[in-house]
């Protein structure tokens, strides 16, 4: 990854064109050509740097859910439990973190109301109990890491 | 008010724009749209704010941030929203949100993300938001992730679920 490349990744988490040539304006933007961006951009996807691009949507405005949790797992349990956990489609992200409440996962549900039921299949599966900490109020939504 | 076609212009551009010079052409291809009805859609869910972020989606571990901090205040009730927006405009802050306690096991009400490249850095950018917000005497702990099991955006399917943003790592 070159500073062309760390260009294109600050520029382009800042938004995208919505347009019909949206690759050239942001080509003109930082000064390079379209063909050179979107090879760039292929090979930053193929090599895994990005993801994609695309929408973020907001999930309850489109009618679902989303919930931050955690749970306390025993050391010796914690693979186990995290197969269990990853099991679960609506589970999205899980991390492991230091401290009592060990295992932090993020569920996105398509309802409101099947937050809770997940929560209860979870709990029964791996025998603990789910801290849930749902969001109730939300500061900043950007996410922007520079390259 | 969205309609049946905006959710199937959702589900086509979930997976991500093509990298071509006529992006919204090649989506509109697929549902047999107009190019300018793609832009035009896509543009009012933007206004609506069920897109919230239109933009590429970095993985963050890829770019060198391997040092991930979940912080977490006990903020007396009456000062959360004032800080939390104090919070969130540092530019180092990723994410901040009001969350429940949950009674003596977790007496926090206030989480802000830093991701970093090193644990010192985002240490160091720890002590400079306290300073700056006067949190001296504010409890708190630091979370840092040790290994992340799953990172994905959610997949929308039918009717609505969302693509997440990659930020809790």
């Amino acid at each position: 990854m070159d500073d062309t490349d760390k260009l294109i990744i600050n520029q382009l988490q800042k938004g995208f064109p919505i347009c019909e040539s949206p690759y050239r304006q942001v080509a003109e933007h930082i000064g390079i050509a379209e063909d050179e961006l979107l090879n760039r951009l292929q090979t930053l996807l193929d090599d895994g740097v990005l993801s994609r691009f695309g929408p973020m949507y907001h999930a309850e405005q489109m009618g679902g859910a989303l919930t931050l949790a955690a749970l306390k797992v025993p050391e010796e349990r914690f693979d186990e439990v995290a197969e269990i956990v990853n099991g679960f489609q609506e589970v999205a992200h899980n991390y492991a973190r230091n401290h009592t409440l060990n295992m932090w996962f993020v569920l996105a549900t398509e309802r409101p109301e099947q937050v809770e039921s997940v929560i209860e299949q979870i709990e029964r599966q791996a025998g603990l109990t789910v801290y849930n900490m749902p969001k109730i109020r939300e500061y900043y939504v950007g996410l922007q890491l520079e390259a | 008010m969205i309609d049946a076609i905006d959710f199937q212009l959702i589900a086509a551009v979930q997976a991500g724009l093509p990298i071509a010079a006529r992006p919204y052409a090649a989506i509109a291809a697929q549902l047999a749209l107009s190019e300018r009805e793609v832009i035009d859609r896509l543009l009012s869910l933007k206004a609506q704010g069920l897109i919230k972020r239109w933009g590429v989606v970095v993985k963050h571990r890829q770019l060198g941030y391997r040092a991930n901090a979940m912080i977490v205040m006990d903020i007396p009730d009456e000062r959360v929203a004032a800080l939390g927006r104090q919070i969130s405009q540092l530019s180092f802050v990723n994410l901040c949100y009001q969350r429940p306690r949950q009674g003596e096991t977790w007496p926090y009400n206030l989480y802000c993300m830093i991701h970093g490249k090193s644990r010192e850095r985002v240490m160091q950018q720890w002590a400079a938001l306290q300073q700056s917000c006067g949190l001296t005497g504010v409890a708190f702990e630091v979370l840092f992730s040790r290994r992340c099991f799953k990172q994905r955006g959610a997949l929308y399917r039918q009717a609505g679920q969302p693509q997440l943003e990659a930020s809790h790592g």
